[in-house]
C-alpha cells in the first residue's frame, strides 16, 4: 500500500502531549473542577479491594438455585415434557410454560419469543429454554435438569443466511426476513455504475463474536408479600427488564422493580438477554416462594446468549479514474438467528453506516435480517456498523488502488466534510472531524513507534504490510428514537443533604458513574466527592433509556448536567429566599434538607432543534452527530504458519470532548482490542446450530500478549449540544480496525482479503489456493 | 468425602501408592482442576507436589536429571536449562502463563501425555527417559515408548513419576523449538514442532523430529529424521525433508484448527529447522 504524502507540510499542530498518548488537541480546556481530568472512578476502590458485591456475591437467605433445562434439537415441534419417574423430586421446583399465567413471550420488539417452549410449540434453536429447576443444592438442581425429558419431533433446519435466503426451510412468513430497508440516493444505480470509469465488486464476510464479558449472566428474584417482584441482575438496561417483566406477569408498574447489581461487563451482551434470565428466576421464585437465584457458567452463556450477527455484505462501488465515487450499490445480509429481538434495529444501523463516511450521490442500500435457527443474534458493541465498515472500507481500499491514489488521498478526496450530505439526506451542521481523524493519523505515522509491541518470533520469516481504515459511527438512537424515548434523569439533595444523581443509565465498567457524577458536580459547582450515584434502579430513578448505542453520555450526560444546573438555581433561589448568607451550593444543599427535606430535579431529553427523521422513507438526520475514526495498523504475517501479528496500532477518534480523558482513552485502546480480536482471533464454531467452543479456552480473545502497544489519539471536534462538547465514544473503535487489518494482510501478502476473522487457517487455505492457480 | 492424602516423603508417597492404587496423584493440579467439574470426586488423591526428593535439577557429565514436581516456573529460573536444553526452555516459556506455569509441573504434562502436551515433542527430541518407581522397583523408559496413545502411558498403578533424564546434547548439536498456538499464551497447540540436529564436519550426524497436536500422541518423524542423517544441509534437503512429513503426517480437523492448517505448517516449520542448519 502507498501511503503516499508523508513528510509534507502537516497542517496539524502536534501538542506536547502527544507523546504519552493520551489526547490529542484539548480544543476546549474547561477550567470547572473535576471535569476533564482523569479523577479517580468513584466504584474504583470498591472493586479493587472486592468491596464491590456481583450477583453471585450477594448473599440472600433461602435463595434456591435455578437451572434451565434447554432443547438440544435445533428445530423441532416439542410433544411432551415429563419427568423421569425414578428421580427423587420432592425437594425440586420445577416449571414449565403452564406455570405462566401471564403472557408467554420475552417482550422486546416484537413478540415471538416465549419464556418457555410450550409443550406442542416449537423450538427454533438447539438451547432453547424449555423447563426450568431449582433446588436449594446447585448439585441438585443439576441433577434434576438431567431427569427432565423432553419428547420432540424434528423438523429441517437452517442455519446459514444462504440457507435462509433460498428458503430451503420456510422458517418465517413467506421469504424468512425479519426486517427489510431500503436507502435510496440519486439517480438510478445501475446506470450510475455503468457510466463509472471502474466497478468494483466484492463480498465481505464477517463472523459471529462473543461478548465474552468477564461476568457470565445473573439475576435474583424474590416476590414481596405485596405480590411485587424484586430482580436484581447483571444488565445493563433495567427498563426493558422491567417492560418484559410487566408483559411476562401481567403486573403494574410498581410491582415489579429491577435493580442492576454490580456488573462485570456487558458489551451489548446483557442489553437483551437479562429479560429472559428474568423470567426465569421470577417464575421459579414465584412458584417455590422462595428467592430463587440463576448464574450461569461460562459453557452455558456462551452457548445460549446472543452474539454479534454474522453478516455477508456484498458491495458495488463504481469510481472514476480521477479517483471520484460515483455510485454506490450494498446489499446488506445479517443473520438474525431463531427470534427477531434487536435484529432490525442492528440491521437499520448496519445499513445506515454501509456507504461509509463519503460523498456519495448516487446509493442504492438493501438490507435483510434473516431467520435461522441458530440462537438469536443480538447487541454487540457497533450494533451492526462494523459489519458493514469492514465491507466499504475493504472497497474503499481496492478503489484507492485501482485509481492509482494513497490510501490517504483516495480518502480525503472523497470524505464527508462539514456542509456536505451523507447518503440519507442529512447535511452535517457541526462536529465533523474527518479532516482532523485523518491528519492525526498521517502525524503519528511520522513518529517513531513505541517500544514493547507485540512481534513475532526471532527466526520466523514474515512479509509485512500496512493497512488504514476510515469511518464514522452515529452516536445516540437511530433517527426519531431519542424522541420516542424521552430518556429522563433526575439530581437531587437527598433527605441527608447530600447531592444524588438519579438515573438508570448503568456502569458497566465503562465508568458511567464516574462521569455522571463528574458532570453533575460541574454544574451543580460543588465538589465531586459531594455528589452520589444510585445503583440504578426502577424504583429508585425514571427511566434513562437503554446503557447503548453510545448514548449514555452524550444524551443522559446532557440530562443530568441540566438537572444539576437547575437544581444549584433551586437552591440559589432558596438562599435568596429564607436569606441563607452562602454561595456554598454543598452547604445550601443540607440547609435546605433540613428545613424541608429532599428536592429533586428531573429533565427529559429533547433532540437538537432541526434534526428530523423519516421513518417511512429513511430520509434524513439518521443520528444528531457522528464520531469520526481513523485506524492504522503494520502487521507481519508469518510464511511458515500465517499467524498475523499486529505490530503497530494507531487509532484517531473524536469523541468531541473528553470528559475523563483516561475512560475516553480506555474505551479507545479496549474497544481497539476488541475489534482486533474480532479480525484476527474470534471464531464461534457452531456445529448443527450448537456453539462448539464454549469456553474460554477455545473461544480464544487476544490478551495482553496480542496487543499491540496502542497510539492513542484523542481528536475533539465539539458537538454543540452535548455536556461540554462530548459525544459518544463507546462503539466508535469497534468499527474500524478489522478492516485496516484486512487492508493490511492484503498489503503484505499481494491478494485481497475479505473476511474476519483472518484466522491463520483462512490465510493459508486462500494463500494455497492462490499458489495452485 | 474423598481423602486427601499429603505424604511428607517419596518412601512415604510410594507406600500409599500401592496401598491406594486407585487414588488419583495430584502434582499441579493444573490438568486436574481444570476437568475437576465433568468428572466424578476421586475416590482419593496423593499430593506429590511438595515432595522435596522430586523437585529440582541435577546435572551429570551424561544428563541432566529433573525432578516430576519441579513447577515450570524453576525451571524457567534454571540456567542449566536454558544453556543445555534451551528448545525445552523456550517451550517451557510459552506454557499458559505466569500462574500455570507456577503450579504445571513436567511430570504433570507427561502424566496426561495430551497430544497438545507443548513439553512432550522436546521429550522426543531429546531421546528423554521417564523414570518410574514403585515401592520395590525403578525403571527407566524411553518418553517415546511411555506414551501408548491418545492420554494413555505405561504409567503402572503402584508407580509414581519421578524424574525425567534428558541426555547431555553432543557437541555441534542444534536445538529447535515452535510452538502454533490459538494465540500467543493460554494457549493450546495446534501444532508444534521441536528437533535436534548433530552437525560433524558439516553434515547431520544425528537427527531427532518431532511434532505435537498432528496425532493421537506426540510423535516422531523418523522417516524425516533418516532422509537428513548423513547429508549436507542445503534448501533442497529442506524440501525434501519437508515432502516426507507432508507424505507422513495425518493430522486431523477439530474446533481448533483444521487438518489442512496443521499439515501445511508441520512441513513448513520442518522445513524451516532444516533451512536454519544451511
Ligand atoms: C490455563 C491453563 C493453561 C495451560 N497451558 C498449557 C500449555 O500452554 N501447554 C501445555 O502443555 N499445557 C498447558 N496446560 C496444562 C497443564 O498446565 C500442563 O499439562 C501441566 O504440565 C500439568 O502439570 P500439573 O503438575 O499441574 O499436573 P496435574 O494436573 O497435577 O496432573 C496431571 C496428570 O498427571 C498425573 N501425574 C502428575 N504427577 C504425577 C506423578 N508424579 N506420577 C504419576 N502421575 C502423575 C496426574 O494424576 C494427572 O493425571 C494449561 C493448563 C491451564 C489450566
Amino acid at each position: 500500500m502507498d501511503f503516499g504524502g508523508f513528510g509534507q507540510f502537516m497542517s496539524v499542530q502536534v501538542p506536547e502531549f502527544v507523546a504519552d498518548g493520551v489526547r490529542w488537541a484539548a480544543m476546549t480546556n474547561s477550567t470547572i473542577r473535576d471535569l476533564d481530568k482523569a479523577v479517580p472512578r468513584v466504584d474504583g476502590a470498591d472493586k479493587v479491594t472486592g468491596k464491590a458485591l456481583y450477583v453471585d456475591d450477594l448473599k440472600v437467605d433461602g435463595a434456591l438455585y435455578g437451572r434451565t433445562v434447554r432443547s438440544h434439537v435445533p428445530h423441532a415441534k416439542l410433544k411432551r415434557i415429563s419427568l423421569d419417574p425414578d428421580f427423587d423430586w420432592s425437594d425440586v421446583v420445577v416449571v414449565t410454560a403452564d406455570d405462566i399465567t401471564g403472557k408467554n413471550v420475552v417482550l422486546l420488539i416484537e413478540e415471538d419469543q416465549p419464556a418457555l417452549v410450550p409443550e406442542g410449540g416449537i423450538i427454533r434453536h438447539v438451547d432453547e429454554p424449555v423447563a426450568l429447576v431449582a433446588a436449594s443444592d446447585p448439585r441438585r438442581a443439576q441433577a434434576a435438569m438431567e431427569h427432565v425429558r423432553l419428547e420432540v419431533e424434528e423438523l429441517p433446519a437452517v442455519f446459514t443466511i444462504e440457507e435462509s435466503v433460498a428458503k430451503k426451510v420456510l422458517l418465517r412468513g413467506d421469504d424468512n426476513v425479519y426486517k427489510r430497508f431500503e436507502i435510496l440516493r440519486g439517480d438510478d444505480v445501475e446506470q450510475a455504475l455503468a457510466s463509472a470509469d471502474y466497478v468494483i465488486e466484492g463480498t465481505y464476510r464477517t463472523g459471529a463474536q462473543e461478548q465474552m464479558y468477564i461476568e457470565p449472566q445473573g439475576m435474583i428474584a424474590e416476590w414481596t408479600d405485596a405480590g411485587a417482584v424484586r430482580l436484581v441482575g447483571s444488565l445493563q438496561c433495567p427498563y426493558y427488564v422491567h417492560k418484559a417483566m410487566r408483559e411476562l406477569l401481567q403486573l403494574d408498574e410498581d410491582k415489579v422493580i429491577v435493580t442492576q447489581a454490580v456488573t462485570g461487563g456487558g458489551f451489548g451482551g446483557k442489553e437483551e438477554y437479562p429479560s429472559m434470565l428474568a423470567a426465569h428466576v421470577a417464575l421459579l421464585a414465584k412458584k417455590a416462594k422462595r428467592p430463587v437465584r440463576m448464574v450461569y457458567d461460562r459453557v452455558e452463556d456462551v452457548r445460549a446468549t446472543t452474539k454479534r450477527h454474522p453478516a455477508p455484505t456484498r458491495h458495488r462501488i463504481g469510481v472514476n479514474k480521477d479517483g471520484t465515487i460515483v455510485a454506490v450499490d450494498v446489499d446488506v445480509l445479517i443473520d438474525g438467528g431463531a427470534y427477531l429481538t434487536l435484529s432490525p434495529v442492528v440491521l437499520s444501523r448496519g445499513v445506515l453506516h454501509s456507504v461509509g463516511p463519503y460523498n456519495v450521490p448516487h446509493v442504492r442500500v438493501v438490507g435483510r435480517a434473516m431467520a435461522t435457527n441458530l440462537p438469536p443474534h443480538g447487541a454487540f458493541r457497533g450494533f451492526g456498523a462494523p459489519q458493514t465498515t469492514f465491507a466499504y472500507e475493504r472497497q474503499i481500499e481496492k478503489a484507492a488502488q485501482r485509481v492509482g491514489m494513497s490510501s490517504l488521498e483516495f480518502r480525503r478526496k472523497n470524505m464527508l466534510r462539514e456542509g456536505d450530505v451523507t447518503c440519507t439526506g442529512q447535511t452535517l451542521k457541526y462536529s465533523v472531524g474527518s479532516a482532523q481523524v485523518l491528519d492525526a493519523v498521517e502525524q503519528q505515522i511520522g513518529q517513531a513507534p513505541p517500544k514493547g509491541s507485540a512481534a513475532p518470533p526471532q527466526f520466523a520469516s514474515v512479509k509485512r504490510g500496512k493497512g488504514l481504515a476510515f469511518y464514522y459511527h452515529g452516536a445516540g438512537f437511530t433517527g426519531s428514537g431519542e424522541d420516542r424515548l424521552k430518556g429522563r434523569a433526575s439530581v437531587a439533595v437527598n433527605a441527608g443533604g447530600k447531592f444524588e444523581v438519579r438515573s438508570t443509565s448503568t456502569d458497566i465498567g465503562q465508568g458511567t458513574f464516574t462521569i455522571f457524577a463528574q458532570l453533575a458536580s460541574a454544574a451543580l459547582d460543588v465538589d465531586i466527592k459531594d455528589v452520589e450515584m444510585i445503583q440504578p434502579s426502577t424504583e429508585k430513578a425514571p427511566d434513562s433509556g437503554p446503557t447503548v448505542a453510545s448514548r449514555t453520555t452524550m444524551v443522559v450526560g446532557s440530562v443530568v448536567q441540566k438537572a444539576g444546573a437547575q437544581l444549584k438555581q433551586r437552591l440559589l433561589a432558596f438562599a435568596e429566599e429564607s436569606g441563607v448568607q452562602s454561595g456554598d451550593v454543598a452547604e445550601l444543599a443540607k440547609r435546605y434538607a433540613e428545613k424541608h427535606g429532599e428536592l429533586e430535579e428531573t429533565v427529559t431529553y429533547h433532540s437538537p432543534p432541526g434534526v428530523k427523521w423519516d421513518d417511512a422513507t429513511y430520509r434524513g438526520d439518521a443520528y444528531p452527530c457522528y464520531g469520526w475514526a481513523a485506524c492504522y495498523v503494520e502487521v507481519a504475517v508469518d510464511d511458515d504458519t500465517h499467524e498475523v501479528t499486529v505490530e503497530r496500532c494507531i487509532h484517531a477518534v473524536d469523541v468531541g470532548h473528553a470528559i475523563h480523558p483516561v475512560l475516553v482513552k480506555g474505551q479507545i485502546e479496549g474497544g481497539t482490542l476488541q475489534a482486533l480480536g474480532w479480525a484476527l482471533w474470534e471464531s464461534v464454531v457452531y456445529r448443527n446450530g450448537r456453539v462448539a467452543n464454549p469456553t474460554m479456552t477455545d473461544c480464544i480473545i487476544p490478551t495482553s500478549i496480542e496487543a499491540p502497544e496502542m497510539e492513542t489519539l484523542v481528536v475533539e471536534v465539539p458537538y454543540p449540544h452535548g455536556p461540554h462538547g462530548a459525544k459518544g465514544v463507546g462503539e466508535i473503535p469497534m468499527d474500524g480496525p478489522a478492516a485496516a487489518v484486512a487492508n493490511a494482510v492484503a498489503d503484505a501478502l499481494g491478494q485481497p482479503f475479505d473476511e474476519v476473522p483472518l484466522l491463520p487457517e483462512v490465510i493459508c487455505r486462500q494463500v494455497s489456493a492462490t499458489a495452485a492457480e | 468425602m474423598s481423602e486427601f492424602l499429603s505424604p511428607r516423603t517419596l518412601a512415604e508417597a510410594l507406600k500409599l501408592r500401592s496401598a491406594h492404587p486407585d487414588f488419583t496423584v495430584l502434582s499441579g493440579g493444573t490438568d486436574l482442576m481444570v476437568r475437576a467439574t465433568e468428572r466424578d470426586y476421586p475416590v482419593g488423591t496423593i499430593d506429590v507436589f511438595s515432595l522435596k526428593e522430586m523437585r529440582g535439577v541435577c546435572e551429570s557429565d551424561a544428563a541432566l536429571s529433573i525432578g516430576a514436581s519441579t513447577p515450570y516456573a524453576d525451571l524457567l529460573r534454571s540456567d542449566v536449562v536454558l544453556t543445555m536444553l534451551p528448545n525445552l526452555h523456550a517451550a517451557i516459556r510459552e506454557i499458559g502463563a505466569v500462574q500455570i506455569q507456577e503450579r504445571g509441573t513436567i511430570g504433570g504434562n507427561i502424566g496426561t501425555s495430551s497430544p497438545v502436551g507443548d513439553t512432550l515433542p522436546c521429550l522426543l527430541a531429546l531421546d528423554a527417559e521417564v523414570e518410574l518407581r514403585s515401592q520395590n522397583n525403578t525403571r527407566r523408559v524411553a518418553y517415546s515408548d511411555f506414551c501408548t496413545g491418545y492420554r494413555k502411558t505405561q504409567l503402572g498403578a503402584d508407580e509414581l513419576i519421578t524424574a525425567i533424564h534428558i541426555p547431555r546434547p553432543a557437541k555441534g548439536t542444534r536445538l529447535f523449538w515452535r510452538k502454533i498456538g490459538t494465540r500467543r499464551a493460554q494457549a493450546i497447540s495446534k501444532v508444534m514442532g521441536a528437533a535436534s540436529f548433530r552437525i560433524e564436519e558439516g553434515v547431520v550426524s544425528h537427527a531427532r523430529i518431532a511434532l505435537g497436536a498432528v496425532a493421537d500422541r506426540p510423535r516422531r518423524v523418523e522417516a524425516a529424521e533418516q532422509r537428513i542423517q548423513g547429508e549436507k544441509p542445503s534448501e533442497r534437503l529442506a524440501t525434501e525433508v519437508a515432502a516426507i512429513v507432508r507424505s507422513d503426517v495425518k493430522p486431523i480437523d477439530d474446533v481448533r484448527s483444521t487438518a489442512s492448517y496443521r499439515l501445511d505448517v508441520a512441513v513448513n516449520i520442518v522445513r524451516r529447522f532444516v533451512l536454519e542448519l544451511v
